[in-house]
């Protein structure tokens, strides 16, 4: 499972996440959704640190968390 | 073996999961997942009742899963409190723009607050009237052009920006009042906070709450999303500034 999951369908490619990101691991990518936006992709998932800036600045709740449980 | 995953942030469960028509880079959305964050965290969904105004937020009643109705123009705050009156134990509050809470619905907004019914309002200040392209509303900036104010608005023809936040809070009626920002993550933290506070001021029965929120409207200000943010720090924060205005006893 992907630290970072974005959906791209709800994506709307304002790049407040990519703008915000303290590692920059955020860019707006290439492709097109279906509504027309390029959605912002995550280029390392393992650089990822879980601080949540993203989730918290996506007006679109396009962004959902996850880290591993260290065993 | 299959990872074990924490969650570090999901969709809210009151949210409706569904794409909204808020231009790109909105505050608005940001505004609504804090809304339906607390309303989860505070077990509010099967009983709390939004108000919904006319603006932007018009169709806000479509992306929660609790009850919502629609108010006239600026009549939310009165639809509000009729709702309360009537069904004590629910949870009410409103979710206004500065078109409809500060112009249409100023009379209102003051009469509610002063009778200090315990309701809550979200109060979405971005300084025009989002929804119909931009014309001047009572917070926009001295300065600014819109639509109505092609040339920047000046006192002599328009008159001072209004601070709600400050006004209501002279009055005796209501329990919480704030004005808090969602430029950045720090803020929008400061703002969950706020809303959980004038929350609790109506859950607890303590009086009416309110919090005002600077936001952003990039469609109509010309502006980048980055670059909306940036204009908040710094020429909106400076005229509205950031803070409790009134904190009654028993809201923390």
């Amino acid at each position: 499972m992907e630290r970072v999951s974005i959906d791209e369908q709800r994506c709307k490619s304002c790049g407040l996440c990519v703008s915000i990101c303290p590692v920059k691991i955020l860019i707006i990518s290439d492709r097109l959704n279906a509504r027309g936006f390029r959605p912002a992709q995550c280029t390392d998932q393992d650089k990822c640190t879980s601080c949540g800036s993203c989730a918290l600045v996506c007006p679109d709740i396009a962004i959902e968390l996850h880290r591993e449980v260290k065993a | 073996m299959a990872e074990q995953m924490k969650v570090i942030y999901e969709r809210p469960t009151s949210w409706a999961n569904k794409v909204t028509h808020y231009c790109p880079g909105c505050t608005h959305g940001v505004a609504h997942r804090l809304v339906a964050e607390l309303v989860d965290e505070m077990g509010l969904v099967d009983k709390t009742i939004g108000v919904w105004p006319v603006g932007c937020a018009v169709l806000g009643y479509d992306y929660f899963n609790f009850d919502s109705v629609e108010a006239a123009h600026g009549r939310a705050p009165a639809m509000a409190t009729g709702i309360k009156v009537t069904n004590p134990d629910n949870f009410v509050f409103t979710y206004q723009g500065d078109g409809d809470l500060a112009s249409i619905g100023m009379a209102e907004i003051v009469h509610a607050a002063a009778r200090g019914w315990p309701i809550t309002v979200i109060f979405i200040n971005n300084g025009n009237y989002g929804m119909t392209g931009g014309q001047m509303a009572p917070t926009t900036l001295l300065g600014q052009k819109t639509t109505t104010s092609p040339l920047g608005r000046t006192p002599q023809a328009n008159g001072f920006p209004i601070r709600v936040a400050e006004m209501l809070a002279q009055l005796d009626g209501p329990a919480y009042i704030a004005r808090v920002s969602l430029d950045s993550p720090v803020n929008i933290r400061k703002a969950k906070s706020a809303m959980r506070k004038a929350f609790n001021a109506q859950v607890r029965g303590i009086g009416f709450s309110l919090v005002e929120c600077l936001s952003t409207c990039p469609t109509n200000w010309k502006l980048t999303p980055v670059e909306s943010m940036e204009r908040v720090r710094k020429e909106v924060m400076p005229y509205f500034p950031l803070g409790e205005f009134k904190v009654v006893e028993g809201v923390l």
